[in-house]
């Protein structure tokens, strides 16, 4: 695969492991949070933590949109697909997501909700124009990266005059949520946060740009090395991070050039914000409320909405009291300092944000780690 | 009453529920369709099964049922899949596949130019493999009870003496043999999808092991512990089960595992590891390290076998891990996948 292979190369990945070995100040930890799911993803796919020297230590963040959305979200959207005029039509990852009492999409499919996964939002328009006799909600989640399509098809509808279609909205925003997690430092007495720098985005800085972390790194402090989702894309952020801790610097710097442009997408970023508004608040799973994180349909496109055209009303459950979510995401904890994971807490039977999704920190580490918790790792 | 049917109008007509009903039509349906396309002594005598005679040797036994969606595919059919699958089971063992069987459950409106070629194709299958379709039965369900057509299978076959290849028999420092690319089949039934029809050259593996796996045991003999074949669940599933039940680990090294481009590329897009997905016409052999080389070299001596590679080897290991050093220099776990495969959207 051109363009693939070549940042999967594994001599070059060797190069760079080594330059960060010998940067790196041993004398000191270099904590660093990938945001993005996705990273976390390539983290674990390519056993990446191996190649790192012990004192840096990769903090997975809350970034997999399906593992954030809160438990009320799914059976908001459980009790809609169990309407029977309803189909509802969403993306693959989110059919498993568990809602309260193990509830699920993929379950209440088998109790006779009409749900269907789709790749994209137009096969939701064409499933709309297929049954015009019944009311097609499309459940919409995502970071900035999904948010185009959604409010794409949403315009699509309307040039379409389709009046048996309508959007759940759970679009939500990355940068509130990285504020939200350097700002909340042990409020919630999980204890301190501490991370050194982030790994930026990938596909989500496509569509927003540079500009929008900038704040992040003036104001808390922390460099932010924005990079692709390939493993050498990885290495060679983690180590121009390594670089800046060592120089104290704190600045947005770009290791995708090859995709993300200061200023992003601007196209996108218009048909966002023709459709879209910020909702005043907006529950994370694991994160709780974070102001401004969420988007929602704006007033010219309500009749798109599905929470008011069916009257949905906000549900709010609350996870298992010993679930450690909250402190993972932050990285205050790991995986294996929470009494429920891998006991009743797993890929197949996930009861906390962070199992939910393969993208999910301790879904992760479960799948793809959990062997080093049982052998000593090598010193290097 | 006299005994006048009119003929099977195959390229015009559909199964109704007469045809399941026992009387004239079914006969009619069996004779002209089924016994026309598997055609054989057995099944000319019309009895309600069939006798035959085994050779030495122990008789293996296996039963299957076939579901796929859609039911033609790039490389073959519900037919030839289920002729192929049951073979393979068979051959797992080591055996000769002999006999088959073979229930359809049709449903209602299912156009019987359709069941020609699917029955036509599972005779061609059959005879290729060198095995016979000696009885079978037809049921058919209203519309709507079943997706076109499913087929349950069983099979038998013999086992040469003294051969015995089992989970059990896996040892620390055995070889894993894997005949050749992975994943065709399981991207070449997902291009085909309604929902997620994509375009690509891949076509599914399915195929009939059982002539390869006879030239594997006759270079590896006792050497060779345990084959299967990673159907659903891929090779991570296959794997995991072996390594449970043999109490073992293994250590794969991604570097050796042989995937097509093509497929490599789909799973990328579709954010599926091959590894999950699913092959109709491979085996996972784990040998002896002393023969492990005189099983390779006839496994790629053959057509079924020429991408055939060594992928890693047992380990002890009280977890049954199943660890991989990826090709970019790490290691990871190969798991089980969780509930059924499903793309990420990011």
């Amino acid at each position: 695969m051109k363009y693939v292979h070549e940042f999967r190369d594994k001599e070059i990945a060797l190069g760079v492991a080594k330059a960060i070995g010998t940067e790196v100040d041993l004398a000191r930890p270099y904590r660093f949070m990938e945001f993005c799911g996705g990273h976390t993803h390539t983290i674990s796919r390519y056993g990446l933590e191996d190649m790192l020297p012990n004192n840096v230590r990769m903090v997975h963040g809350p970034g997999c949109p399906v593992c954030v959305l809160p438990a009320g979200r799914i059976d908001m959207a459980i009790h809609l697909a169990m309407r029977p005029e309803v189909i509802l039509c969403g993306y693959g990852d989110l059919m498993r997501v568990p809602g309260s009492q193990g509830a699920s999409l993929l379950k209440a499919k088998a109790r006779g909700a009409d749900v269907r996964m789709v790749y994209s939002t137009i096969d939701a328009i064409r499933i709309a124009e297929e049954n015009p006799a019944r009311e097609v909600v499309f459940f919409a989640i995502g970071f900035e990266t999904t948010t185009p399509p959604t409010a794409i098809m949403i315009r699509l509808a309307e040039k379409k005059k389709l009046s048996n279609f309508s959007v759940f909205c759970n679009h939500v925003l990355t940068p509130p949520a990285m504020q939200n997690i350097l700002k909340s430092c042990g409020i919630r007495n999980i204890g301190h946060v501490e991370i050194d720098g982030f790994i930026g985005p990938a596909h989500v800085s496509v569509i927003i740009g540079t500009t929008p972390y900038e704040f992040v790194a003036e104001e808390f402090g922390k460099p932010i090395v924005i990079t692709g989702f390939e493993p050498l894309d990885m290495m060679q952020a983690i180590l121009m991070l390594v670089r800046q801790v060592n120089e104290h610097r704190h600045e947005v710097e770009n290791q995708y050039r090859r995709a993300v442009i200061r200023d992003g997408n601007l196209r996108a970023k218009e048909e966002v914000s023709n459709v879209f508004e910020l909702r005043d608040r907006f529950e994370w799973r694991g994160l709780g409320p974070v102001p401004y994180s969420g988007l929602r349909l704006k007033p010219a496109y309500t009749k798109y909405d599905a929470e008011l055209r069916f009257d949905m009303g906000e549900l709010c459950v609350a996870d298992n009291p010993a679930c450690k979510c909250a402190a993972i995401l932050r990285g205050i904890r790991k995986p294996v300092d929470c009494e429920l994971f891998g006991k009743i807490c797993t890929p197949v039977t996930p009861m906390g944000s962070c199992m939910v999704s393969s993208e999910g920190a301790c879904a992760a580490h479960w799948t793809y780690g959990r062997f080093r918790d049982h052998q000593q790792r090598p010193a290097s | 009453m006299r005994g006048h049917q009119a003929k099977l109008d195959i390229s015009n007509g559909c199964i109704d529920l007469s045809h399941g009903s026992g009387g004239r039509a079914m006969a009619q349906l069996i004779s002209g369709l089924f016994h026309e396309a598997f055609g054989n002594e057995w099944l000319a005598r019309g009895n309600d099964q069939s006798a035959f005679d085994v050779g030495g040797g122990r008789m293996v036994m296996t039963t299957d049922g076939y579901v796929v969606s859609p039911l033609f595919f790039p490389g073959g059919n519900i037919g030839t899949l289920a002729v192929h699958g049951t073979v393979n089971d068979i051959a797992m063992a080591g055996a000769r596949p002999l006999y088959l069987s073979a229930g359809f459950i049709i449903e209602e409106g299912f156009r019987l130019s359709h069941l020609k070629m699917i029955a036509e194709c599972m005779g061609e299958a059959a005879r290729s493999a060198g095995v016979h379709i000696i009885t079978g039965d037809t049921k058919v369900v209203e519309r709507g009870k079943a997706d076109g057509l499913f087929i349950s299978t069983a099979g038998v076959g013999v086992v040469p003496v003294g051969l015995d290849l089992s989970a059990e028999n896996a040892r620390v420092g055995d070889r894993v043999l894997i005949s050749g690319t992975l994943g065709d089949h399981g991207i070449a039934i997902m291009s085909k999808r309604q929902n997620l029809a994509f375009e690509t050259d891949i076509i599914s593996d399915s195929a009939a092991l059982h002539d390869l796996v006879a030239k594997m045991v006759e270079a590896g003999g006792h050497g060779i512990r345990l084959m299967r074949d990673p159907t659903r669940g891929g090779l991570a599933a296959t794997l995991n089960e072996i390594a449970r039940q043999s109490d073992l680990g293994f250590r794969l090294q991604e570097e050796a595992i042989p995937v097509k481009p093509d497929v490599a590329a789909a799973c990328e897009l579709l954010g599926l590891d091959p590894l999950h997905v699913a092959n109709e016409g491979k085996l996972v052999a784990i040998v002896s390290p002393e023969v492990a080389n005189a099983v390779l070299a006839a496994m790629r001596a053959h057509p079924l076998g020429c991408d055939a590679a060594e992928i890693g080897e047992a380990i002890a290991d009280d977890h049954h891990f199943v660890q991989m050093a990826t090709s970019f220099g790490g290691g990871r776990i190969v798991d089980w996948l969780s509930g059924e495969q499903l793309p990420r959207i990011c």
